[in-house]
């Protein structure tokens, strides 16, 4: 009997948690797929009191790539993305995106007029502007010398001084990106050479690189673990407010800018749905919170005015028109042949790496962990060994 | 009856049948048929020649997990040990122990080896506060983001399973055997090469399999406790099926398991060699 209680128990904890979920069956149910902290989580929940009939279902992803497989495999269904501009004209390309009804989004209107026509959507037709931002250099100025930082250029992620302190991108085309900004180089560059050049110079960092990351920068320069990375200006902001000491700045041989945007994959079902989530988000105030929040520069004009003016006047958020117009690029799509390159040349990156840093690295104290452990061994062989010559001895008596 | 019972045998080991069919032989069928075709679905060789390329990639994650899983051992084997000599109830103890660890979720626990490991972590915190009281200026170790730290992470996240199969053999062997052989005069290193080791390398086989396999193979260990720094196999064909590199190639991923499955199933079949005296005894989880 006792038995058969604790198991009704077990079974009843483990179905509650479904049936929780299955009551909520009527509801027309939203898949949004966004980057990781990317959205004023009040936000959802204010559409979901708006709309009580549509459940949104929230999930994030950590790269292009990573939203792009898994909308490919399949694997789950998705009615809402927000890639970036690159991403967007992939997506446009394979036509998997849905043609927008604009009379359902009126609040378009706000959208600033630099944000629309980009060349990833020429024509206004898939896609709505989420936020957009500028890639920076932020730097943790409690360790870096100011005099290292003075000429603001990218030459800081190269600076050996900060060996093991230097995080990079674990992503080819950002990574990539800087590498062929550096040289001054297009990012969206597709002659051989030049990506050539940009892996050269990469391996040549590979040695002072501390690790290759994408979302852990965050937690890393927060922590100080740390000092020098490439991060997106937004989030960079959020450090700031837990780290005074984290700092930076806009490369001086130019940056990425990129440009998130709403789209609807065309294997949805509820069209008219998202384009109400879509509408939601670029209502003033909904899109001021969220921008407040997130940290990004949003690009909705009326929402811009609701901001508090030391956010809209921060040059690292909203940096001036001059710089942006002559220091920053946009990513668009590469052709299929630079993309492959760009694969192959990243995997030899980590590759190289593999054989000849980790030497030097790791030897010394794999070393040790290995003395250690045969040392652990050898210490009990010898104890047993001790043991039982005495109880030979004694046997012996 | 006999008949009937034959049915029976049928039918009850019907639905593991159709599991296997489904989870196990169609997958493995579609990787065949992935490594040894192109994008447009025809008939190649390139993609299993590609992977000369990754030799370096292979050598590297063999080195590895063969580092980590000889130190499982050397770890495991005397701990399990001692467990099969104790007091039933201590044993228990001791088994639900060496278990604990597995309740939470491995990327939890990965994720806090990073915490230890840094620069800024755990241990270098507390070994730099502890030096400092004496007036020394210690730079810390660097431990976080090197090939030690993925062979830490493999130890740490595999060793039960190298743990339980060497104790379950162990606990089946007869303390009388080992008097009998204290009797007949052999002294400790004796019992254990002629008696203990012949009787658990079933155990042994099993534990080394299923603690080299995943090693060989992982991928999220060496992106979190090796930053990144070194590409392993499992990272790679992750970047081909994701396309976290920006080319999504099922193919030359596929082809890339492929090669890897067929590394392992030799040296198992080397390995099994090894243990032909003692099919019978079992090493309990295989």
């Amino acid at each position: 009997m006792k038995k058969f209680m604790s198991l009704i128990i077990c079974l009843s904890v483990f179905f509650s948690a479904f049936t929780i979920v299955a009551s909520a069956e009527e509801e027309i149910v939203l898949n949004v797929y966004n980057w990781g902290e990317y959205i004023e989580q009040s936000t959802i929940d204010m559409f979901e009191e708006k709309y009580p009939y549509i459940d949104v279902n929230y999930t994030t992803f950590d790269s292009n790539e990573s939203m792009y497989s898994k909308i490919v495999s399949g694997a789950a269904s998705y009615d809402i993305v927000i890639p970036s501009e690159y991403m967007v004209s992939k997506l446009i390309q394979e036509e998997m995106l849905a043609e927008l009804d604009y009379s359902n989004i009126p609040n378009y209107k706000y959208i600033g007029e630099a944000y629309k026509n980009l060349s990833s959507d020429p024509e206004n037709k898939y896609s709505v502007p989420y936020f957009w931002g500028t890639v920076v250099v932020i730097y943790n100025s409690a360790h870096v010398d100011e005099a290292d930082v003075a000429d603001k250029s990218l030459s800081l992620l190269w600076n050996e001084k900060y060996a093991d302190k230097i995080l990079m991108f674990d992503n080819p085309r950002d990574s990539f990106g800087i590498a062929l900004t550096k040289l001054g180089y297009s990012m969206n560059s597709d002659t051989d050479s030049q990506w050539q050049e940009a892996a050269k110079l990469l391996s040549e960092q590979k040695p002072i690189v501390q690790a290759y990351v994408m979302d852990a920068i965050f937690d890393k320069m927060e922590s100080g673990e740390a000092w020098i990375a490439p991060y997106y200006a937004g989030d960079a902001l959020v450090i700031q407010e837990t780290n005074p000491d984290i700092q930076f700045y806009m490369p001086t041989e130019g940056t990425n800018m990129f440009v998130d945007s709403m789209c609807i994959l065309n294997t949805t079902e509820h069209q008219k749905e998202a384009e109400l989530f879509i509408n939601f988000m670029c209502d003033p105030k909904i899109a001021a919170m969220n921008a407040e929040t997130v940290g990004y520069a949003t690009p909705n004009t009326e929402a811009l005015n609701l901001l508090d003016p030391e956010i809209t006047e921060n040059e690292l958020i909203y940096p001036d028109e001059e710089y942006l117009k002559n220091n920053t690029e946009v990513f668009i799509n590469l052709p299929q042949k630079t993309q492959m390159l760009q694969s192959t040349l990243w995997t030899d990156l980590k590759i190289i790496s593999a054989e000849e840093g980790a030497e030097t690295a790791a030897i010394d104290w794999i070393d040790a962990f290995c003395i250690v452990t045969i040392a652990a061994g050898g210490i009990t062989a010898v104890y047993f060994f001790i043991r039982n010559t005495k109880r030979k001895k004694l046997w012996k008596q | 009856m006999n008949k009937n019972s034959k049915g029976l045998q049928r039918a009850m080991t019907a639905p593991f049948t159709v599991w296997m069919a489904i989870f196990i032989i169609i997958p493995i069928a579609l990787v065949l048929f992935y490594a040894f075709t192109d994008a447009n679905g025809s008939f190649t060789f390139s993609n299993i020649l590609s992977i000369w390329e990754y030799r370096s990639t292979y050598i590297v994650s063999i080195e590895l997990a063969f580092v980590a899983t000889v130190i499982c051992l050397l770890l495991a084997y005397p701990l399990a040990y001692s467990i099969s000599r104790m007091k039933a109830r201590h044993q228990q103890t001791m088994v639900l122990l060496v278990m604990l660890p597995m309740w939470m979720n491995f990327l939890i626990r990965t994720y806090a080896w990073m915490t230890i490991l840094e620069d800024t972590g755990l241990i270098n915190t507390l070994v730099k506060g502890f030096l400092s009281l004496f007036g020394y200026e210690f730079e810390g170790f660097a431990m976080i983001n090197t090939n030690g730290a993925i062979i830490l992470g493999m130890v740490y996240n595999f060793l039960p399973y190298m743990i339980l199969p060497i104790y379950t053999v162990l606990t089946k062997i007869d303390h009388s055997v080992i008097e009998a052989a204290r009797d007949l005069g052999a002294n400790g290193l004796h019992v254990f090469t002629k008696v203990l080791l012949p009787q658990s390398v079933p155990g042994i086989i099993s534990g080394i399999t299923m603690v080299f396999v995943p090693a060989v193979s992982t991928f999220i260990i060496s992106k979190l406790l090796g930053g990144g720094m070194t590409y392993l196999i499992g990272d790679i064909i992750e970047n081909y099926f994701l396309g976290n590199t920006g080319e999504v190639n099922y193919n030359v991923g596929a082809a890339l398991s492929l090669v890897l499955m067929v590394l392992i199933l030799i040296s198992m079949g080397i390995m099994n060699r090894f243990d032909k005296d003692a099919e019978t005894s079992g090493g309990g989880l295989f």
